[in-house]
């Protein structure tokens, strides 16, 4: 019988254009904030404007009594609810208890207090200015490193040390190793706090369906599943009784990969009012109380010998956690600790970390956690290094490269490299370049007294996190396949995509592995209702383990197409290509479509075979992979402003194999904005007193279209062994190479006044402070 | 207060409170999605629309300003189901992630090339200075506002 032939596809490592795209360029995508319902009322949190204060009491009458307003509830409304959980453990961690409202103390700006809830926006906003509370302000900490100080005020009165944790981490021997140095460089380098600042702020939409029991809750998250089990456990609802959807999520570098406390408050409140209920986070909230990334005070040691190779690396980190412990906090310093010796061969390390309590909104994952700061660290250090030893930053980095005979690579920290060429992207970028010419250009734009820059680095980073054993929630990922009786093919990750363009992707893979056209093809994520439980989007994971899960599951599909091809043909001898079941004998044919229509006509079976053609893959990962990459930027300083202008920005990474090179681009440079961001204009400045000074976007500097560089963006590729797609994720990859690159250039530029090191951001006045002060 | 504004081709008479913002007039009372809040401050050009021909940030407005006004929002770009040349050029370029910044920056985009029909890369980025994106580095929405110059041009 004559079949529909597909063509052959080969759409793996094709730059298609977006599959989500259609709705988000017409504006009919549904976000939080576009989700209406009938009867629905809006709350608005009241929080502490102070970082550290008793509450004596509050009074809610006024607010209750404003017309529209149906409830106010505080702190001993939902004593009931449980804590805001945290998903880290370490040995002797100190976890405060963290309400969903505060009761009757408040340990940073911003903290929530109470919950207004009113038939309309503005009256509810009208209403938290009604709540008065009476204060009774206590004294804040709000520098990590002042945190530590004896006497200094106590974040947590039971802790006076404002300790939450110490961390020791060991490998070979490192006295040694510094005994025998013949040189030994030290430096104290900072990465600062940063505020994500995804566009889309915070929201919840909650809808109480008394009859069944059952809660709706609408949240812009990146793990809906998560968010699932433990808000059910905060409010003790039934887990199948909750249903989370993540609609359409407008960013979340990490800052959404966490349980907040307005996730289950929401719940709570359309519980009690038994009408939907919506809150949307305001910007200035979203600054306050969404979790800020980094703040790490770092203190380095590198042990070298005198032609370079380095022999020993010690790190203590002072890790400003904030106020409470958010989903992850504690966890994200032991990742730069894992990453601490970078690319690097050293087999002797120590580290050490303090986790300090400060009246600060809580740090967690932000791009690349703990993975930026550890590459910073290392990058910095090593250029430091070769300053001391008058080397070349390229040439020692290439004398101290794990090499590519030695791979799989056990590390200093425990970890196990899976595949690379460390140098290959680094020669690229200088190649990309004219590495030589373009030192020669600097040394003559020195004679002429221009401060010109060109620095590096080499990055490499964990991703695809990751095996379970090593997480704190599984480290798997899954997919449902299904073809439909009419041969389309519907596939449901649990990886929860929010910009990454998985529909795309995964999309690819399917429409690969079965032959079918694309556009048969449809990818559904972030409803707990539709897709099986799954993990969520970060860390550099959703393609290389929702990506492989959904790889496997197809794989399960594709045998079982053939059974029931062979079937059809009455053959014993198919194969299956381009679309098409095939008798190798006789040529003949059955479209899959064909196949999986009869697959649920079910008039016969193959033996042991269910009808259906649909297959579930929970996918477990044997290792975390491991891309790399080479950063190169050259840059000149304007003497007069210190203004930092970036010439040329060259990123050359490594992410193993590219499912689609525009996606994959656009992920590099969106996280190489972050790393400019970090490294030259953004800080989160909190006062002595614990108030957020840059609490809005106009005084928290998110790069604009201006501030940013051309992007050379180019790859070398070395395949993952970790998974069949050989891909190792790049989500954080351009984040993670940007920030030392940029800062060693502009060390390099100021060089020649003596210049040996500079924290982030690195600020006009900042530049022209050190400028001034050399002259 | 009573006003009547054409909105993508329709006219829309409502009764409003004089504090409402336009932003919260277009979402909340005409019901459109397209225009964003990033901010509310007129910081993130998230609620770019475009009134009586000119781009503006639609949470710096009350709605009762744009009483008697024309305005164009993303969802009514598109002509007779074909996208108009910003739209499909962002798709094609790859110029959004999340795609919360896009209707905003399309529409920014657009007045950049209604008042210039062939801008520099320059100019492109300063036009596009009150617009926010924090996924793509820009890149991107540069290359898609290029190409859709080119795409009107030709
Ligand atoms: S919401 Fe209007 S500029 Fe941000
Ligand atoms: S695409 Fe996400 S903010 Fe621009």
């Amino acid at each position: 019988m004559a079949t529909t032939i597909t063509k052959t596809k080969t759409l793996i490592g094709k730059a298609i254009r977006r599959r989500e795209d259609p709705r988000l360029i017409t504006g009919t995508a549904t976000y939080v904030e576009d989700i209406k319902m009938p009867g629905m009322h809006y709350a608005v949190v009241v929080r502490s404007p102070h970082a550290a204060a008793r509450i004596r009491s509050i009074d809610t009458s006024k607010a209750a009594s404003r017309p529209g307003v149906v409830a106010v509830f505080t702190g001993r409304d939902v004593s009931n609810v449980g804590p805001v959980p945290c998903g880290a453990s370490l040995p002797g961690l100190r976890v405060p208890h963290h309400t969903i409202l505060a009761t009757d103390r408040v340990y940073y700006a911003g903290h929530p207090v109470a919950v207004v809830v009113a038939t309309d926006r503005y009256i509810a906003a009208d209403a938290a200015d009604d709540v008065e509370i009476d204060w009774e302000v206590l004294k804040a900490v709000a520098d990590p490193v002042k945190a530590l100080e004896p006497g200094a005020p106590a974040v947590h009165p039971e802790w006076p040390d404002n300790k939450a944790f110490d961390f020791h981490q060991e490998h070979g021997d490192v006295e040694k190793a510094f005994a025998e140095a013949d040189v030994i460089v030290k430096q104290r380098i900072l990465s600062q706090r940063l505020i994500p600042t995804p566009m889309e702020t915070r929201g919840v939409v909650a809808e109480w369906r008394a009859a069944d029991r059952a809660l709706n809750l609408y949240s812009s998250t990146q793990i809906p599943h998560l968010l699932r089990s433990m808000v059910a456990q905060m409010l003790g609802l039934e887990e199948n009784r909750l249903r989370v959807v993540a609609p359409e999520v407008g960013g979340g570098f990490g800052c959404k990969l966490n349980v907040y406390a307005e996730e289950a408050l929401m719940g709570f409140v359309a519980m009690k009012i038994n009408k939907p209920v919506k809150w949307i986070e305001t910007r200035r909230e979203n600054y306050l109380a969404t979790i800020h990334g980094r703040g790490h005070v770092d203190d380095y040691e590198l042990a070298a010998t005198r032609d370079g190779i380095i022999t020993g690396i010690k790190l203590r980190i002072i890790q400003d956690l904030g106020a409470y412990h958010q989903l992850l906090t504690p966890a994200i310093p032991t990742l730069s600790v894992l990453m601490m010796p970078g690319l690097y061969r050293t087999q002797n390390i120590c580290a050490d970390i303090v986790g300090v309590f400060t009246n600060c909104v809580p740090t967690d994952a932000y791009r690349g956690a703990g993975r930026p700061e550890a590459t910073h660290g290392i990058e910095r250090m090593v250029d430091i290094l070769a300053a001391e030893l008058k080397m070349d930053p390229a040439e020692i980095r290439l004398k101290n490269f794990v090499q590519p005979s030695e791979f799989p690579f056990p590390t200093a920290t425990g970890l196990i490299y899976d595949s690379g060429d460390y140098a290959a992207p680094l020669r690229k970028a200088l190649d990309i370049v004219d590495y030589q010419n373009l030192r020669r250009e600097q040394a003559e734009a020195r004679k002429q007294g221009r401060l010109m820059g060109i620095g590096m680095s080499t990055y490499g980073e964990i991703c695809a996190f990751g095996p379970s054993p090593a997480t704190p929630a599984g480290g798997w990922e899954s997919a449902t396949v299904k073809i439909e009786p009419s041969g389309k093919v519907t596939v449901l990750t649990g990886a929860s995509p929010h910009g990454q363009g998985e529909e795309t992707t995964f999309a690819q893979i399917a429409a690969d592995e079965l032959g079918v056209d694309i556009d048969d093809v449809l990818v559904v994520h972030g409803d707990t209702a539709l897709v099986q439980y799954g993990i969520g989007t970060f860390g550099s994971r959703a393609t290389a383990v929702g990506g492989t899960a959904v790889y496997f599951a197809l794989q399960d599909l594709k045998a079982k197409i053939k059974k029931f091809g062979a079937l059809l043909l009455n053959s014993d001898d198919v194969t299956l290509a381009n679309g098409q079941c095939i008798d190798n004998k006789t040529g003949a044919s059955k479209s899959v479509q064909e196949i999986a229509a009869a697959s649920y006509r079910a008039m016969q079976l193959p033996p042991n075979t269910e009808p259906g053609m649909v297959s579930t893959h929970f996918w477990e990962p044997p290792n975390f992979t491991f891309p790399f990459g080479a950063h190169l930027v050259v840059t000149e300083i304007d003497r007069d402003t210190g203004a930092v202008k970036v010439l040329r920005y060259v990123a050359v990474d490594d992410c193993g194999n590219i499912l689609n090179p525009l996606i994959v681009t656009g992920q590099v440079h969106g996280g190489v904005a972050q790393g400019i961001g970090q490294a030259l204009y953004e800080q989160a400045v909190y006062d002595e007193n614990g108030q957020l000074i840059t609490g809005e976007l106009m005084d928290y500097a998110v790069p604009k279209a201006h501030m940013m560089p051309w992007i050379e963006s180019d790859h070398t590729v070395t395949p993952t062994p970790v998974n069949p797609l050989g891909v190792k994720g790049v989500g954080e990859a351009g984040t993670i190479g940007c920030s030392p690159a940029v800062v060693n250039s502009v060390v390099d530029a100021l060089s020649p006044l003596g210049v040996r090191h500079i924290d982030m951001p690195m600020t006009p006045e900042k530049i022209w402070k050190l400028i001034r002060s050399a002259q | 207060m009573k006003i009547t504004v054409n909105i993508n081709g329709k006219r829309y008479s409502n009764d409003v409170e004089p504090r409402l913002l336009l932003i919260h007039y277009l979402r909340e009372v005409v019901g459109l999605t397209g225009p964003h809040i990033g901010c509310e401050t007129s910081l993130c050009g998230a609620c770019t629309i475009e009134l009586n021909g000119k781009a503006v940030k639609s949470c710096t407005m009350f709605a009762v300003q744009a009483d008697g006004a024309n305005i164009t929002t993303i969802e009514g770009l598109a002509a007779n189901g074909k996208l108009h040349p910003v739209q499909e050029a962002f798709w094609n370029e790859h110029g959004l992630q999340c795609g919360f910044c896009t209707p905003g920056m399309i529409m920014a985009s657009k007045q950049i090339l209604d008042r210039n029909p062939n801008p520099t890369e320059e100019e492109i980025r300063h036009g596009l200075e009150g617009n926010l994106c924090r996924c793509t580095g820009y890149q991107h929405i540069v290359n898609a506002v290029k190409a859709a110059a080119k795409a009107v041009g030709a």
